[in-house]
Parts: C-alpha cells; structure tokens; sequence
C-alpha cells in the first residue's frame, strides 16, 4: 500500500440462489486515496470490476433515480450519495431489509410497487381538461412540495416496523406519501374516493409514528407528517 | 433452438419520457402495448433532467412557436431538419397542456399559470433578446415527468417488462421488423417478443465517455440494435458537451441557473462570457459556452490549482431564487462539490452531456434506411424511433437546452398516433424465419459460452469499456483535430478487436448484471467507432463538433447529415429546408 492511500474493508451480503444453500458475508477491500473522498457506488463499482460477480441496482450515480438503495452499517441509504468518509473503516452492506432477495444487495421490490399502485398515484378528473392549463396559485402548487420529489428508492418502507409486519395490508410511507400528494392536489376531483380506499384499520392507520421513514428518507422528505395528515383527512371525513 | 415467445400489436423499447408518451397514446388506444425496460421505469435517465421544456406558451411575455423554430434551426447550426423542427415547437405549447392536465406538477406564476425561465439560445423575435419560455417544476422538472407519465400509464394498464434487456432487433425477410429478443434479467430466459409495431426509446449513449451527465445505463442498446440489423446512424459525431458538469464528478448543474441569474467567472472573477457572446453572454447555445470555458482553461484563466476549471456562480442571487427554484442543484452541490450555492460559487467544466444523432428517422418517428450505393430511403415497416435514439433530427448539430423533454414528448406522441393509424389499417405481423432468430441470438450466445469456458487470456467487460471510455475521452472531446482523431480511431480499432473475444465472468442466471453490461459494451463500442469514422469524415466546424483543423463551418460541401454503418460504410443525406407553414430559415452566421 502505498503512502498516500489507506484501505476500507467491506462486509458485503452475497447470496445467488443458483449456487448458494444460504446467504453469507464477504469480506473485500479497497484501496482509496487517503486524502480523497469517494462515494459508496463508486467504491462498489470499482469492487465488482474486481469481483464481476458482486451484483448490486444503480443508475444516475446522482440521488434521484432511486436504484441503489441498501442497508449501510444498518442503516438504509442511497449507494450513490453517501461518501465513505462518512461511515468509518469497516462498512458493512446488506440488502434493504424485509423483502425478498434475489441476489446479493438486490431485492424482490414486488411488494412495494404494488402498495404504490394501491395509492392509485395519477391525477383523477371529471370533466373535459380546459384548452389550457388547469390553475393552480403558487401557494396551492407548493402544496405539493416535498411529496412529489419521492424516488421510490424504498428506503423508507424497508425501514419501517409496520411495513415489515403488514406488508400487504399497510401501505407504507412511500405509498401514503404519493396517496396524499394526490389527495391535496388542487386540480384531483376524486378526493372522496381516495380516502374510501384508505378508510381500514390497516392501509394508513398501521402508522405508529416511528419515524424510521423520516431519519432514513435520502430526498429529505417526512412522510410520517404526510400520513398523519391522512388520518386526520379520514377522521374528518367520518364525523 | 426453441425459445419462449409473446406476442403485443406495440412494444416500446425504453421506459423514459420517450417510451412511456408513445406507450400511453398506444394503450389508451385500446392496443396490446407493453414497455421493455432494463430498469424501473422511473429510473429511466429522463428523471436527470432538470431545467425544464421549451414551449411558446407565452405566460411571461409574449412569445411565438416560429420565434421559437428560428432559435432552434439556428442553434442546430443549421443541420437540423426544419419541417421537424417546425412540428416540434408548433406542438409544443399542446403537448405541455397535455401534460399538466395529466398532473404534471409545473411551478406555478402568482396569476396560476405555468412558470417560465430563461434558457440558453432561446430568444425573441427571432434573435432580439432573450425570452423566458422553459416551463418547469422547480429544478426537477424531468423527474415529474418521468413519474406523471409512468403514473398515466398505471392508470391505461400498459404491460411492463420491467427489468427486461433487448438484445437485438428481428427483421423479416421483405426488411419489415419483426420484433425483438429480449430477456429477464432477474430469471435470465431469452424470449423473442413479436410485435406488430417496435418503437426504440433507449436513449442516449453517453457512457462512451469517461466523463459524463449520463446515468450508467445510456449506453446507446437502440442505436447497437439499429446497426447490427443493417440500419445506419446518423449525425453520430455530434456529441453535446454540457457548459456546466460539476467538477470532478461529472454531475449536471442545469443552465436555469444561468437562466436564473447565475454566471461563469475564471481565474481573475471575470465574467468572461461578455467576451465571447456580448448579447446572450452566459445564455449564448451550449456548444458556445462549452468551448469558451475549455478556451479559458486553455488559455490558462481555469480556476484551481490545476487550472482545470471555472466557478458558476450563483451567491449574488437572492436566497429564495435559489431555495424555491433550483433547490435540487443546492443539494447537489452540497453532496459532490461540498459548497453551498447561496455562499460559494460551484467549479465547473465542460461534461459530455447529450447524444445529437440517433437512428434517422422522419417526423412520425419512422425509422429511415437507407441504400449504401444510390443512397435511396425507405421507410422500414413498423419500426420507429423516438427520443435520445433517434436523429429525427430536430437538435441537427447542436440542441438548445429545454429542448430535448419536449422533443420526448413531442416525437413520442407523434409515432404513437401514427402506430395506431398503421394498426387501425389493419397492419400485421410480418413473421421472421428460424435463421433470422438464430442469428440474432449469436451474440449472447458467444457471451454466455464465454463464460461457461473461461479462456485465460480473454480481457474482462469493465477494463475495455474503461479503455474505451478513456480514447473517446482524449480523442474525441470538445476540440478535436484528424491527427489526434487518427490515433483515436486506430486505438478504437485495436478494443474492438478484443472485445469481440472478451470474456464475460459470471455464468449465473439470476440477475446477471455482468451479463448485461457485456451486451452493453458491444454497444459502447458500435457507438464509439461510428462516432470516430464521422468525426473524422466531416471536415468543417459545426455545433458541437469543433475542428481545429477546420475551423469554418463549410455550408457548400457538408450542409447534410452524415450517415454511417457498422461495417463503416459512409454516406450523406440532404438536410431538410422545406418546413409547410413558413418559409425555411436560410444559413446565416451564427453569433450570439
């Protein structure tokens, strides 16, 4: 090893169901400059030049597209907006937790898009559209600030207890984020049925306010606050 | 070999902006529509796309689509097609409409219209001042298009192969396409899709380069098809460098910001854009401001202590611009260049951005073959192209900011409309023979051999595709001269060699990501040698393609479209000047 450079050691999750009987952890590790910084995708991709076997989602290498979400020294994060500097010598990689793997840090995100499409996420109106555009006060488009910005990267469901116990019946905060960016939508006729289609015990109100979803949400955003406002838009809508 | 089959009336290759327009227009017609796509839908590069889309809507000021048309032939440096150009921005106040209407949540101006910016080359009167004429959603307008597009196909119940890669195109014997061999990349089964209508959206190719905007799937599967199935590419030296990549990690900061307020400043905190382009200055076209910083850093003006850079700066602008409308790019900046905006200026360089050709096509999005010896064109039955992929061409030599999700959206409603016109007439499958199929599946067949029985001495996929990505790199940048592109072209030539005998070293089945970056790089590379064999044949200055060497744009001998093969075979196509509401815009200088 070279004077400028120091190592980073990884423990990374490997299971390809073709050859292995069960899951377990490998040891790789990397040389990096010591003075640099250097993001966990870009780390990863240099391991796989190394290991072609070592099989992991990415894309836009830049936070938005969503792809590379997985669970870092426990804690889900995108791969390609967290800096190794931030995680300490020895990092350890696991798929995002409580859905199925299909090899290595890829998992089966099945479950979640059908939650998501639950949340029936596309603007429903009555009528003919206007010849232009529909109206909307800067105030009412802002409304929709820090809803519509969601990547789907998962991170949030797969860190949530109620997700993980329900997830076929509790939408989880990814959903629920996009059920109420619609239902607030000024230019939505359907808010009545929207809220219909959440009006259980199970698809908003398994929210326990644990907050898993806000402290791991890599865009910033709450849907914790997005959910409370669901239920209370139900309990309004009942009384 | 036998090998599952499924049968659609339309399938879309790609599932970006492109893709999934052409893909509502065709479910919400009732046809079997189903979108292949290597990844998510919404992870589609189109979600990148920051700044926003042009279109004369005119709710800032007074504004015109043939103001608009002129801004776009003239920054195309008068290679792009005008009677596509001139559909595209009549179409585009209508197709923006359309998308606010489908949700689409567009910031908004305090009397509930559509917001509006500045963007680079857009002006108006035809040239008399810049005009604000880019419609946005703050700074993240390509990724509430992505979505609401996706979303609007959730609700017309359009099939998705997600996470399904296209390997090649089938062709019937009369030329007509057939469909397209595909597989699952979580299960690995090759299927040969049949289709009635294939249209490719794959997008652009950008990972030829080392540095670059583009997400590490651009790289180019639809223009690879095309060729490998006889077809040619067009314009393909035409690579769009963008003014503002953020130093050292090649991540995009959109021109809003300079249609914002913000400006670029060397060394001494010069404004030096005034030198270059006194009128537009910072908003001059994408190629102009491009070669001016590279000019600058040349010149030994960059910034750092490799005077390898500049600063964009944006902390004379009031906080709440920056907060409200580029509140992405002050993220970004905070994660890849640890500034904040609002009090330190971003470093800068010039980024390969966007791909200008593609697959030509004509203004339904039909794809155009043409004859190798008499250069005669035919329209090949049932296969289009649209978006990144395609050289319709509306962008010609260079493509303004703002243009390109409009020319998604644009061109992608155009070929869904004429798609179900053709199925409406009653269009069949047109029926590929065995050998057709076995050829096709050849290639992936040598892919997986490779790795069933590794040879020692075969290199691996991601040493080439970075030597690869390194003589584009060098050879082929923003300046380029025929002595340094002669040296790109023989390296080229020595990776091509060796990645027809690479190896591919994970014999899995199950979500093989080896598998599909080897398929990838046969593309890379298809991509890469097409750009060399163009670059080096047009002799002149144009748009984005600056030769040192021959520093003039040369309207006599190259006011036409480079067309090339894959076997290198080269010839030229006519540059359209025969729009159908206006007269055509003649060549003019090009200043700003």
């Amino acid at each position: 090893m070279s004077a400028n450079n120091k190592t980073v050691k990884f423990s990374i999750y490997r299971f390809d169901p073709e050859k292995d009987k069960k899951p377990y952890m490998q040891d790789y590790s990397l040389e990096i400059p010591a003075d640099g910084d250097m993001m966990l995708l870009a780390a990863l991709k240099e391991l796989k030049a190394q290991d072609p076997t070592l099989t992991f989602r990415h894309s836009c290498g830049e936070g938005v597209c969503g792809s590379d979400g997985m669970n870092v020294n426990g804690k889900n994060r995108l791969g390609c907006i967290t800096h190794l500097s931030a995680l300490g010598d020895k990092i350890t990689l696991r798929p995002l937790p409580g859905l199925p793997v299909i090899r290595d840090l890829v998992v089966d995100m099945t479950q979640f898009y059908e939650q998501y499409e639950k949340a029936t996420p596309y603007l429903k109106t009555k009528g003919a559209p206007p010849v232009k555009e529909r109206l909307q006060s800067p105030e009412q488009a802002d409304a929709l600030n820090g809803l519509y910005e969601c990547i789907l990267c998962a991170c949030c469901s797969t860190s949530c207890p109620s997700f993980w116990w329900n997830p076929d019946k509790f939408l989880g905060p990814a959903a629920l984020l996009q059920a109420y960016r619609f239902l607030i939508d000024s230019r939505d006729d359907y808010q009545k049925e929207r809220l219909e289609n959440l009006n259980d015990a199970f698809s908003a109100m398994r929210c326990h306010s644990i907050m898993n979803c806000v402290d791991v949400c890599p865009k910033g955003l709450n849907p914790t606050k997005a959910i409370s406002h669901i239920k209370t838009m139900l309990v309004d809508d009942e009384t | 070999m036998t090998i599952s089959r499924a049968s659609f009336d339309a399938i879309v290759i790609g599932g970006g902006g492109a893709g999934l327009r052409a893909a509502y227009q065709l479910s919400q017609a009732n046809y079997k529509t189903a979108v292949i796509s290597k990844v998510f839908p919404t992870r589609s590069h189109t979600v990148s796309a920051q700044g926003g889309m042009a279109a004369s809507l005119g709710n800032v000021e007074h504004d015109d689509w043939k103001w608009h048309m002129y801004d776009t032939v003239k920054g195309s440096d008068y290679l792009g097609d005008q009677d596509c150009i001139e559909y595209m921005c009549q179409a585009a106040p209508e197709v923006v409409y359309e998308l606010e209407h489908m949700g689409l949540p567009f910031s908004r101006l305090d009397d509930g219209r559509i917001y509006q910016r500045a963007f680079g080359g857009q002006t108006k009167n035809y040239g008399e001042a810049l005009i604000r004429r880019t419609c946005a959603a703050a700074d993240r307008t390509g990724h509430a298009l992505l979505h609401t597009l996706f979303q609007q196909n959730l609700a017309e119940e359009t099939n998705f192969f997600n996470e399904w890669y296209a390997v090649d195109l089938v062709r019937a014997e009369n030329g007509a396409v057939s469909g397209v061999l595909a597989f699952s990349i979580e299960d690995g089964e090759v299927v040969f899709i049949q289709s009635k209508i294939v249209i490719l959206a794959t997008g652009g190719s950008g990972k030829i380069y080392k540095s670059t905007t583009n997400a590490g799937i651009n790289t180019g599967d639809g223009l690879g098809m095309a060729l490998r199935a006889g077809l040619p590419v067009q314009d393909i030296e035409m690579w769009q460098f963008h003014p503002t990549g953020i130093y050292g990690a090649g991540v995009l900061v959109t021109e809003g910001c300079r249609g914002e307020g913000g400006y670029l400043i060397n060394k001494d905190g010069e404004r030096f854009m005034e030198r270059y382009a006194p009128n537009a200055k910072d908003l001059a076209c994408r190629d102009v401001v491009a070669r001016a910083i590279a000019t600058e850093i040349k010149e030994g003006r960059g910034c750092g202590p490799k005077a390898d850079h500049v600063f964009l700066k944006l902390n004379h602008l009031d906080q709440e611009v920056i907060t409200k409308r580029l509140p992405g790019i002050r993220e970004l900046s905070k994660t890849f260049a640890h500034v904040d905006p609002i009090k330190t200026p971003i470093p800068v360089v010039p980024t390969c951005h966007y791909m200008m050709g593609g697959i030509p096509t004509n203004v339904h999005g039909q794809v155009i073959d043409i004859n190798k010896n008499d250069s005669q064109e035919n329209i090949v039955t049932g296969l289009y192209a649209i978006g990144e992929c395609a050289s319709v061409s509306v962008h010609g030599a260079n493509r303004l900011g703002s243009n390109s999700l409009l020319d998604l959206v644009v061109f992608g409603r155009a070929s869904g409309m004429h798609a179900i016109e053709m199925l409406n007439q009653g269009m069949d499958n047109a029926y590929a023979t065995n050998e057709a199929l076995d050829k096709v599946l050849a290639r992936i067949n040598r892919w997986d051999e490779s790795a069933k029985n590794p040879s020692q001495e075969a290199e691996g996929v991601a040493e080439l595709r970075s030597e690869l990505q390194d003589a584009m790199q060098a050879y082929f940048g923003v300046f380029r001269t025929a002595e340094y592109m002669e040296k790109g072209l023989e390296k080229l030539k020595d990776i091509q060699v060796r990645v027809a005998k690479a190896k591919l070293s994970d014999a899995s089945r199950v979500f093989n990501t080896a598998r599909v970056e080897a398929l990838e790089l046969d593309n890379l590379m298809e991509i890469a040698m097409a750009t060399a064999i163009c670059a080096l044949k047009r002799e002149e200055s144009r748009g984005a393609h600056s030769r040192e060497d021959f520093p003039k744009r040369d309207d006599q001998n190259w006011m036409k479209h480079s067309i090339v093969f894959a076997d290198g075979s080269y010839t030229s196509r006519a540059v359209n000047f025969d729009p159908k509401y206006v007269e055509a815009f003649p060549p003019k200088e090009r200043v700003y």
